[in-house]
């Protein structure tokens, strides 16, 4: 239990070491670029890129896919896909740095990995589909709107944590 | 003045690069405070571990303090920074479904790809599963189209909604947090603690 604990503690960098590094990476963005960080938007441009290779004509006859299909580029010609791309480094680099790099299930010991991987499915439906409705997700609606004081971040942020908070207690068996 | 690439201050070749190396740093962050961990983010809705209201909280602090005081020197328009459209029955619906989602799924896309980064295979499913959503999302948009498109409010800031000086809303903003982040460690100490 002693090394557990000795572990959780110092695995991870200082939260607020963190966060203060973030809002500098946040400043930076919007300085160098006029608009915040993203994530959803570049799986957004992937299942476009997706469905307009399959099935062209309903893509283009689909009036959501049709706002990011441009004729002669393909939708993953994104800013936020090259962004995402960093990402996946990024956090690869810090992974391979602290050993953290491996294939693995991580779940409460009281579930089954089979459970966990069904929720996480699950789960990543519903975020995707909430992403689209309230145009954003945590990074690209909530924080970086917040950030400019947008006052859409701030509501959608409330609705996350909120919602969060009510519907913590039935998933409770799933994570403590 | 900033913003630099809409006003031409850098050539727009650079875009892409730039975005690259945002994304290096915003992936290397997120996973280094520990972001590529389910159980590590879930905690703050049990008390066990408040690393992302941390985390989050203070990048918005010190985000929105030195946006704005960037702005107060001269460094960067803030008029001309992008605001997104505030939709309000969108933002609440959409913000109470990701909600779920979190809870349900431990991730957020951001945190998701970092999972994905190292390895994790329940991060691969969620992100299997944001692209289903969004496909479900796409195809059923005739479906969702008048919720998504009501009380369309512009592009609003908490300027506009409280009509105060954005100062004392970053300043009101900054002791929120403060206190915020002094009551989690109260109640951290009180909850069982949970290691993953």
């Amino acid at each position: 239990m002693k090394e557990e604990k000795r572990k959780n503690r110092h695995i991870y960098w200082n939260p607020y070491f963190g966060g203060f590094l973030l809002g500098l990476l946040i400043i930076m963005t919007f300085y160098i670029t006029g608009r915040g960080l993203g994530a959803s938007g570049a799986l957004k441009s992937g299942v476009v890129a997706i469905v307009h290779t399959v099935a062209p004509a309903h893509a283009e006859s689909n009036l959501y896919y049709s706002k990011f299909i441009q004729e002669g580029e393909s939708p993953l010609n994104n800013w936020l896909v090259f962004e995402a791309i960093g990402v996946l480094i990024g956090a690869f680099l810090s992974g391979t740095f602290t050993g953290r790099i491996k294939f693995s299930v991580q779940h409460s010991p009281k579930i089954t990995s089979r459970r966990r991987l069904v929720f996480a499915l699950t789960g990543g439906v519903l975020f995707g589909l909430g992403a689209q409705i309230a145009r954003g997700c945590t990074s690209g609606a909530a924080l970086s709107g917040m950030a400019v004081l947008a006052t859409g971040g701030f509501i959608t942020m409330l609705a996350i944590f909120g919602t969060g908070y009510v519907v913590a207690y039935f998933f409770r068996k799933n994570w403590i | 003045m900033g913003p630099l690439l809409p006003n031409e201050l850098i050539a727009i070749e650079w875009n892409y690069v730039i975005a690259i190396l945002i994304g290096i740093a915003f992936g290397y962050i997120m996973e280094a405070s520990g972001f590529s961990s389910s159980r590590k983010l879930v905690g703050v809705f049990y008390g066990y571990d408040f690393a992302v209201l941390k985390v989050f909280f203070t990048a918005a602090v010190v985000s929105v303090i030195g946006l704005y005081y960037m702005d107060y020197l001269n460094w960067v328009d803030i008029t001309q920074l992008f605001v997104q459209p505030t939709y309000l029955s969108a933002a609440i619906i959409g913000g109470m479904i990701m909600g779920v989602g979190f809870l349900t799924g431990g991730f957020c896309p951001g945190t998701s790809l970092c999972a994905v980064a190292i390895g994790k295979i329940d991060g691969m499913l969620f992100t299997v599963g944001l692209m289903i959503g969004i496909f479900v999302f796409s195809e059923l948009f005739a479906v969702f189209e008048p919720m998504f498109e009501r009380s369309n409010l512009g592009h609003i800031t908490m300027v506009d909604t409280l009509g105060i000086s954005p100062y004392w809303i970053i300043f009101g903003f900054t002791i929120i947090a403060v206190v915020v982040f002094a009551l989690s460690d109260i109640i951290r100490e009180k909850v069982k603690k949970v290691f993953y």
